[in-house]
């Protein structure tokens, strides 16, 4: 007798439901009190982040940000995808190998490689005042453009994969039948490849994007102490303030901010 | 006419030419980091400077005496491996009921056990973290791991539900119409067909849960600091070289088991 295989997803859902749905709902209740420990219903934290222009305008930063990271990583991502898509196996197997092992090496370390590479004394600086392009050191750390190019290196192997993924199923003949016909390279691209990859690429920027918003070591540790993101924000009211309703709060507005981008993200891979 | 094909010949190679060059700048912009800052370790000087003016072991030395960072270097190894233990073991049984199961309560469970790949991870974080408190206890390693295993589950089902979707089914029912077992089945036939699947997905689970900060930030506390969170607080506070030497020698681990991981398991395959 053989038992039903679809039982054996229970634990894992049992862990979820323990240990992710739960907390996530303990989170939302905790939102909608006064305090810790009590139990009146009330907005107040809602109420408190959305008339306080500060508070709206880091959302909005943080939501622009990994928008601005995410359409770096799409411009290098795709072309890296399509390159490895046509390369010989051994090739193709040496590009994936190049573009995960920073995403493999721990985050930290590649955030504090980049301040060795930005600072004052780093050598990019070190180039430009040599090259007599700048008569004084650029300012790239703790700035918002320093921000998304480390954002950007960060995060662009789950640009790459997804869109490899489907480049590599993708069937040559549409382009070569493209091509037969008369049509020319860019416009078989922009008209037969691009289109057929579009789920790879809707499934890169989500994963790309939702990392780039709560990445809170490279935000803090590139963007210094007077940028501040929403992770940041739920950080320091969470453990400096030790105001918990408002950092749940802050949390669940940030949550549901990032998931109604996300859907429309992915909306627009099913409308075109 | 001449004109005519040398327009086409520049139309046919411009694409491939664009892509090959944003995919070179790329490349490098995606390895320098981690080649200067393992480059920088080696250096004799107190400065972060590269070129570094002089080259020693004396950075990896002084790690023998940094006692605390040991110590949250074994806490991360703990952690990290009974992460990739329970994820295996969760991950695969999932993957199993997944794969094959046409159930519509599958499909729900599928989004649910995705969802922590796209969800600001820092959030889940601080929602264990209240969770953890309100059941009435305080963050402990038993609770950090199983905050890693929500996030870092996602890498193993992936992996693994693709390994089996190339397994031939007809395989699996030639094993019961000779008597075989399920369990002799999956142990004979199965297992020895998704193994390079789940080892992929392992590793990955593995370096996720090393390299993770969202939910250590909230679920771990001075008695059980991990690497990644004391690192990113050594950078901080007060920049030395000694951190440059654990980059290195974390970059150099990676590398290698980056490779075992590629001869063993096919690592660049599992992921195009």
């Amino acid at each position: 007798m053989r038992f039903s295989e679809s039982q054996l997803a229970l634990p894992l859902a049992a862990l979820f439901v323990t240990f992710f749905v739960a907390p996530l709902s303990v989170l939302v209740a905790l939102s909608l009190v006064t305090e810790q420990g009590g139990n009146t219903f009330t907005a107040v934290h809602y109420i408190k982040f959305f008339t306080d222009s500060f508070n709206y305008s880091i959302l909005f930063e943080t939501l622009l940000l990994g928008l601005k990271a995410t359409g770096v990583c799409l411009l290098f991502g795709y072309p890296i995808a399509w390159i490895a898509a046509r390369a010989k196996a051994r090739w193709q197997s040496v590009l994936i190998f190049l573009v995960i092992l920073p995403i493999l090496t721990s985050v930290v370390v590649r955030t504090f490689s980049w301040i060795v590479i930005l600072g004052r004394q780093g050598i990019l600086n070190q180039i430009v005042l040599g090259l007599g392009l700048s008569h004084e050191p650029v300012q790239l750390l703790f700035t918002e453009v320093g921000v998304v190019i480390v954002l950007a290196q960060v995060q662009m192997p789950l640009m790459v994969l997804p869109i490899l993924t489907v480049l590599t199923r993708v069937d040559t003949n549409l382009a070569d039948a493209s091509r037969a016909l008369g049509a020319g390279e860019w416009r078989t691209l922009w008209r037969v490849t691009l289109p057929l990859s579009l789920p790879g690429i809707v499934a890169g920027c989500i994963l790309t994007y939702s990392a780039c918003v709560t990445a809170f070591v490279t935000q803090t540790l590139i963007g210094g102490a007077r940028l501040i993101y929403m992770p940041l924000q739920i950080y320091q009211q969470a453990i400096g303030a030790n105001n918990w309703p408002f950092a749940a709060a802050i949390s669940v507005i940030f949550m549901i901010a990032v998931l109604a981008l996300i859907s429309l993200f992915g909306m627009f891979g099913r409308r075109v | 006419m001449s004109q005519r094909k040398q327009t086409s010949d520049w139309e046919a190679q411009s694409v491939p030419l664009i892509f090959g060059v944003l995919t070179t700048v790329a490349i490098v912009f995606l390895i320098a980091p981690t080649l200067i800052v393992l480059v920088t370790s080696f250096t004799d000087s107190q400065s972060l400077k590269f070129p570094p003016e002089g080259l020693s072991f004396r950075w990896y030395l002084a790690l023998l005496d940094a006692d605390q960072m040991q110590r949250a270097a074994w806490n991360s190894l703990v952690v990290a491996f009974w992460t990739t233990i329970l994820s295996v073991v969760l991950g695969t049984a999932a993957a199993i009921a997944m794969a094959r199961s046409r159930n519509s309560w599958i499909r729900v469970a599928d989004a649910l056990f995705m969802s922590p790949l796209v969800l600001p991870a820092l959030a889940f974080g601080f929602a264990a973290l209240i969770f953890v408190h309100q059941i009435g206890f305080r963050p402990n390693i038993p609770f950090l791991v199983l905050g890693h295993v929500i996030v870092c589950v996602p890498f193993v089902l992936r992996t693994t539900i693709a390994a089996l979707s190339q397994l031939d089914s007809s395989l699996l029912d030639a094993s019961y119409s000779l008597g075989a077992s399920w369990w002799m089945t999956f142990h004979r036939v199965t297992l020895p067909l998704i193994g390079r699947g789940i080892g992929a997905g392992a590793f990955l689970a593995f370096m996720a849960s090393f390299d993770n900060v969202p939910v250590s930030l909230f679920l771990a506390d001075e008695r059980t600091e991990v690497l990644p969170i004391h690192l990113w607080q050594q950078i901080e506070t007060n920049l030395d070289v000694r951190t440059a030497a654990v980059s290195g020698l974390i970059i150099i681990i990676t590398l290698i088991l980056m490779i075992i991981a590629e001869r063993l398991a096919g690592l660049t395959r599992q992921l195009r």
